[in-house]
């Protein structure tokens, strides 16, 4: 037995700093930052200052809880997956952290119901998103819709197609959907459209932004938004097997469902955390959105980060399977983590993710997300040497989504459409 | 964050305008690449023939979140068939002899990636001018500043509607050779009318000290050249000519296109001389 993890140098001068949970922005380390035109500066200083004018007014905290309690469906529930914890290893235990559960299916609506109720106290009247799968997409139209706010979603042109279903629930919702045909035609170019609209719109609208990516003080916002999701976990792990995990595993794209539930971890080293990126088709080919292993240090959309870049600094097209990780970059925090050591990102390939994915729905009677699928495929890479770990290790999952949106994916997968059924599609 | 005293190129070109013909600058903007490389380089100088004064040289960006539909198509284009920053070097280099300051308009990430302080040092050699930075804020551009002041460059950083005194001030303060105003909160692109609030942040920004403003933005047409000369150094127009380029049936046609575009702008600019 190895017992407790490596602290390395650099991250015992960052505890010893102050707790990392309560780092604020602008930077991360040398990431972060607040890398827009000039035109948005006011407008991330309002955000920015009416933000922590909430944070300290009881009545914010109050109407927020109220809405995860009474809309959300907050706590979500942790479950012991037995039957899948036999396919990562012998004697490991694997608890899922049900943000799948939530309403409109994955932990976006955390961040959303935050960032709408900010909006109400701005006075502004417009919320525009960007969305790659559409979850956030969804999740913005629907707090759009509960707070009687005008709302505008960016997508590629690739991915309405992709995700046609997801379009027609945003618009039954009440939402434009506007599809963004230049560039990729996918999430990164819908960000940059959305941001377009923010520069032109930003004295009556909002820009919803779904991630812990972009300009401060998103990246900090954002996670704060999210981090009931690492304090709910700690407390029922608590309360379930009196003793905190010995790792926690969450799939990473921009980042928003990782930073939430490592969040509550960060200050115990003895605490591994892994976060999960886009392998694709392969790191060899470069089809894949595997920022730390493929990506360097750069700017896109606001902040410093790794990022899929080429020799000229021009942005890489990513791939995944999975739309929701299908981003060339990657939250600023976690970059500072990564060079901290104090969390670790790997690749897990569509493969890996895809085999998980139908674990999980054989072993446990649970359709997760192809996103949180590559978080599952961790937790099994991660069954190989949890037992040098402590006897009876225990891995915390976050089950970042339910997989109804990917169910037309799955089944081409699978080859599961007889051709029968493909005709009456 | 003046303590180094640096001559300014393009400071320099329009306080000789503003002496001897009395009028603004037009200032104008085409990207390298389109489209081709060749091509776009005989474009700046059919646009420096026909009376544009100072030159925004664009380097093509996969992201550029400042452009409107005209100019991201262009440089979309510019990127398939291929284009380098090095390009945009080259470029300056055959054009920086021709009597017009070339300022090089870039997103930032392409500058980073090239070393902040190898950029400065291989823009400067090959004669250029500066550089516009549509997403840099003086705030992040601690290293820019150094390097611009140690190889004599220009730094045109943005201003908008929306910006506070406090932050005119400090933008004021960290640029040289001129500010860009940003006449309209908006991308660019052609507009039917230049921003009601353009003269105002005009007024505001001289008032925060700087010596020289250029407003740039939604200008298209020889009359607005005409009303945003009569009370800035500058006028700046960017879709209008990228527009004439990609209208045309030839690259020929898109140069003699080019050349009408910019002398009836350049004659709006003199319609304002005082």
């Amino acid at each position: 037995m190895t017992g407790r993890p490596e602290v390395s140098s650099a991250l015992r001068a960052a505890l010893d700093a102050g707790p990392l949970a309560t780092h604020q922005g602008p930077y991360f380390g040398e990431f972060g930052g607040r890398f827009v035109p000039e035109a948005l500066i006011a407008a991330l200083d309002e955000l920015d200052t009416e933000y922590h004018k909430a944070l300290t007014d009881p009545a914010f905290g109050r109407e927020l809880a109220r809405l995860h309690r009474t809309y959300t469906g907050r706590p979500s529930p942790l479950t012991e997956v037995p039957r899948f914890a036999a396919h990562v290893g012998e004697g490991v235990r694997v608890f899922l952290k049900r943000e799948d559960l939530n309403h409109t299916g994955s932990h976006k609506i955390n961040n959303v119901l935050g960032q709408a109720l900010l909006v109400k106290r701005m006075g502004k009247k417009r919320v525009i998103a960007e969305t790659g799968a559409g979850q956030h997409g969804v999740a913005t139209a629907t707090a759009a819709a509960l707070m009687d706010l005008e709302c505008t979603v960016y997508m590629g042109e690739e991915d309405t197609r992709r995700q046609a279903l997801n379009v027609a629930r945003m618009r039954l919702l009440g939402a434009e959907v506007v599809p963004v045909n230049i560039g990729t035609r996918t999430l990164k170019d819908a960000i940059n459209e959305a941001l377009r609209d923010w520069v032109a719109n930003v004295e009556t609208t909002h820009y919803l932004l779904g991630t812990v990516t972009g300009p401060h003080p998103f990246p900090e916002m954002v996670r704060d938004f999210h981090k009931v999701i690492g304090e709910e976990a700690r407390a029922q792990l608590l309360e379930e097997i009196g003793r905190l995990p010995d790792a926690v595993a969450a799939c990473v794209g921009g980042g928003s469902n990782a930073m939430g539930i490592f969040n509550a971890f960060l200050d115990d080293p003895g605490v591994r955390l892994f976060g999960f990126e886009a392998g694709g088709r392969g790191l060899s080919n470069g089809d894949h959105a595997a920022r730390f292993s493929g990506g360097f240090p750069g700017v896109l959309h606001g902040a410093r980060s790794y990022l899929l870049q080429d020799e000229d600094g021009q942005t890489v097209p990513s791939h995944s399977v999975s739309a929701g990780l299908d981003y060339p970059s990657v939250g600023p925090e976690h970059a500072w983590l990564h060079d901290l050591g104090r969390a670790e990102y790997r690749p897990v390939s569509d493969d890996e993710a895809m085999d998980a994915f139908r674990v999980l729905c054989r072993t446990e009677g649970i359709i997760p997300a192809i996103e949180s699928a590559h978080a599952l495929a961790g937790a099994v890479q991660l069954g190989r040497e949890a037992r040098e770990w402590s006897d009876e290790p225990v891995l915390l999952v976050n089950l970042s989504g339910r997989g109804d949106k990917d169910v037309a994916t799955a089944a081409t997968w699978f080859g599961l459409l007889d051709d029968k059924a493909v005709e009456v599609q | 964050m003046t303590s180094v005293d640096v001559a300014s190129p393009t400071g320099a070109r329009l306080d000789r305008l503003r002496a001897e013909e009395g009028r603004a600058a037009l200032v104008g903007y085409l990207p390298v690449g389109y489209p081709t490389v060749p091509g776009s380089i005989e474009a700046v100088r059919t646009m420096i023939d026909a009376g544009v004064d100072v030159v925004e040289l664009g380097m093509p960006y996969t992201d550029p979140v400042m452009d409107g539909p005209v100019i991201q198509h262009a440089v979309d284009d510019a990127l398939r068939g291929g284009v380098r920053v090095r390009d945009t070097l080259t470029a300056v280099e055959q054009l920086s002899g021709l009597g017009a300051p070339i300022l090089v308009m870039t997103y930032w990430n392409l500058v980073l990636k090239y070393g902040v302080d190898a950029y400065a040092r291989d823009l400067a050699a090959a004669g250029g001018a500066g550089l516009i930075t549509p997403d840099l804020i003086p705030d992040e551009a601690g290293d820019w500043l150094e390097a611009s002041d140690a190889h004599g460059l220009d730094r045109v950083f943005l201003v908008a509607p929306s910006s506070t005194p406090e932050r005119l001030a400090t933008t004021v303060a960290a640029s040289r050779g001129f500010v860009y105003a940003a006449s309209t909160m908006g991308v660019t692109g052609e507009r039917a009318t230049v921003g009601s609030r353009a003269e105002q942040l005009v007024a505001d920004t001289r008032a925060a000290g700087a010596p020289h403003v250029c407003v740039g933005l939604g200008v298209s047409r020889p009359e607005q050249a005409r009303q945003v000369a009569g009370y800035a150094d500058g006028v700046i127009v960017g879709s209008a000519f990228v527009r004439a380029l990609v209208d045309a049936e030839t690259p020929a046609a898109g140069l003699d296109a080019l050349a009408a575009v910019t002398a009836g702008l350049a004659d709006g600019v003199r319609g304002a001389a005082r």
